[in-house]
């Protein structure tokens, strides 16, 4: 029963320290406002990336699991007034069903026709919230914060805990999945479907099951969205641009390993905290757009691939591991 | 709400100049993705750069049609060059150019949308000639002049490309390459000189589309997110690479979108689009008329 504690699990549960330590220390209210967000983005990255990065299917509906998720807490306040906690398990609960759904369109539908599925999901989804008049319809809605609750001073730094540990926690299915039997037949599937299904892959429980954990981290990055935001509108809840940075911070970072969609997150999402405060927000948005393009076309492996060449100068050029 | 024949045939109608115009739109597509397999996600930023281009002409006291038809040789320029180093980067290098093609076009998407936004502001914009405000009338009901512009342009532009396709010997070669590039290169043509230049052939379609899209109604940058459900929708339910098959997909959609317009309000119209396509891609992804 001597089982060694791991490197990653003492980081984890350091990180959710630190993070408690810092919500209740005296930093400035900006911190957790701006931290919470860098947070957000760390989850919506790390989950694209266990489908998007592992078994290579191309989501573009990131907005449309964080819109979801954030309307299910809506609708959850309105009627229930319940609490955060259960907002974010019934957000879980929600996307992940919808994660399934688009994992069944898998079955037929691989590259640009999958992506482009789940483009029309976003669409769909904001349009129904935008006709419903109960969530606010186009106008949306208003909330009054609740009291944060004992150990917290106000509700933006209870809200930061919960992502950090939320972010932990996506952070650690993410390796999980990663390292297991389930990262390795993503793996197998991403490379060649058929070959993988030869060889005794269950090709679409994995992908159905990649879908859904997915798509329930996602709607639980959105569930505390009304919250934070104490509004919430269709428009901007399901913007395309959640999709990109979600997408570009993982493709930056480096799809291969759980690290990459976190470096890929803090760097982008704190750039473009930076960038909005002191330019604008347009330009964050084409920050997000330049970078992706680059590293795209330059760095194919992300910062990841660009730290291995570094450690293996010699490395044959062009050839990709 | 109350059913009359009459409206549904105004729907009816409306929609059939409103399909023509998506085919229109949607003809580039069809070539670049549908021929060509190339992810080309940033359609629909190129469709508003050419309009907001043949804005920028209007501006100089251009005829918008006339600034699409001159935007042409630019925009020919422009697609030749994006091929280019598209094939560069990632056809040539082969393994993996799916999802990094995908995150390709998709930054290309934004970078064009945000350059618009940074050069003429998010406020709608929108051109000026004397077809445009006018309608004409025909017993009860009033056609607008400008979507009968735009229908008569569209049909033109399917056409002329659908004989160029078929008639012409670079146009053989480009439907040639689509259906079997190592045959092609045993013939002795260089395929990806071919695909470079039916890429540009696209690319300068849209820039008259571009045009149309700015006859129709006034735009604004963000526009191309809604263009993405339509184009593809378009080109889905067409079947990759027919051009006949690209018209009749337009009206269809031009169609539903109309009568859900009249009957349900204009909040539902934009998940017409995407709802079809979530549909076509659900029960029959070659399309109506799939190759």
């Amino acid at each position: 029963m001597s089982r060694r504690v791991s490197p990653f699990s003492i980081g984890a549960a350091a990180t959710v320290m630190l993070a408690g330590m810092l919500s209740l220390s005296g930093a400035n209210e900006y911190f957790f406002f701006a931290g919470y967000v860098v947070l957000q983005f760390v989850v919506l990255a790390t989950a694209w990336n266990i489908l998007g990065g592992y078994a290579g299917y191309v989501n573009f509906g990131t907005a449309a699991f964080f819109g979801i998720g954030a309307y299910t807490s809506v609708v959850l306040i309105q009627s229930l007034g319940a609490p955060l906690l259960v907002q974010m398990a019934a957000a879980a609960a929600v996307t992940g069903l919808l994660g399934f759904g688009t994992g069944l369109l898998t079955l037929r539908l691989r590259g640009i026709f999958y992506s482009i599925a789940t483009v029309a999901v976003i669409y769909i989804a904001e349009t129904l919230m935008m006709n419903w008049r109960y969530v606010g319809g186009a106008t949306g809605v208003q909330f009054l914060r609740p009291s944060p609750m004992v150990p917290f001073e106000t509700y933006t730094r209870m809200l930061f805990f919960v992502m950090a540990v939320l972010a932990v926690m996506a952070v650690s299915v993410a390796r999980y999945i990663e390292s297991s039997w389930i990262g390795r037949g993503l793996r197998a599937l991403r490379d060649t479907e058929e070959a993988a299904e030869c060889s005794g892959v269950p090709t679409l429980r994995l992908k159905l099951l990649a879908c859904t954990v997915s798509g329930a981290l996602m709607g639980m990055a959105g569930a505390p969205l009304p919250m934070y935001l104490s509004s919430l509108e269709p428009a901007s809840s399901f913007s395309l641009n959640y999709s990109v940075v979600a997408l570009a911070s993982a493709i930056i970072g480096g799809t291969s390993n759980w690290i990459g969609p976190v470096l890929g997150a803090i760097l982008l999402a704190s750039m473009q905290q930076i960038v909005t405060v002191t330019i604008s927000s347009e330009i964050n948005v084409l920050v997000v757009g330049v970078m992706l393009v680059v590293f795209v076309v330059a760095a194919p492996d992300g910062i990841i691939g660009l730290i291995r060449r570094l450690r293996r100068p010699r490395a044959a050029p062009g050839s990709t591991p | 709400m109350i059913f009359s024949f009459q409206l549904l045939f105004e729907a009816i109608v409306f929609g059939i100049l409103l399909g023509c115009f998506y085919a229109a739109v949607s003809i580039g597509l069809s070539l670049a993705f549908g021929l060509l397999d190339v992810p080309h996600v940033a359609h629909p930023a190129v469709l508003v750069l050419g309009a907001y281009c043949t804005y920028l002409l209007g501006s100089y006291g251009w005829d918008p049609i006339l600034a699409g038809l001159a935007l042409m040789p630019l925009f020919f320029l422009f697609g030749i060059a994006m091929y280019r180093f598209y094939y560069e980067t990632f056809e040539k290098r082969g393994t993996d150019a799916g999802v990094r093609g995908l995150a390709f076009f998709f930054g290309i998407a934004f970078i064009i949308e945000v350059g618009l936004i940074l050069a003429f502001g998010v406020d709608q914009r929108m051109v000026e000639a004397g077809y445009i405000g006018k309608s004409l009338t025909l017993g009860e009901m009033r056609v607008p002049l400008r979507m009968l512009l735009a229908f008569g342009i569209a049909l033109a532009l399917t056409a002329a490309l659908t004989l160029y396709l078929s008639k012409t010997f670079t146009g053989r070669a480009i439907k040639a390459v689509a259906q079997d590039e190592g045959a092609l290169r045993l013939m002795g043509a260089d395929p990806v000189r071919i695909k470079q230049w039916a890429f540009g052939i696209a690319t300068a379609v849209t820039a008259v589309a571009g045009a149309l899209l700015i006859i129709i109604g006034p735009v604004e940058p963000m526009l191309d997110r809604v263009y993405i459900g339509r184009t593809f929708c378009v080109v889905v339910l067409a079947g990759l690479g027919s051009m006949t098959g690209t018209l009749a997909a337009g009206l269809i959609l031009g169609i539903s979108e109309s009568i859900v317009l009249m009957h349900f309000g204009a909040s539902w119209a934009p998940a017409v689009a995407f709802g079809l396509l979530l549909v076509v891609l659900g029960i029959r992804p070659q399309g109506l008329f799939g190759r």
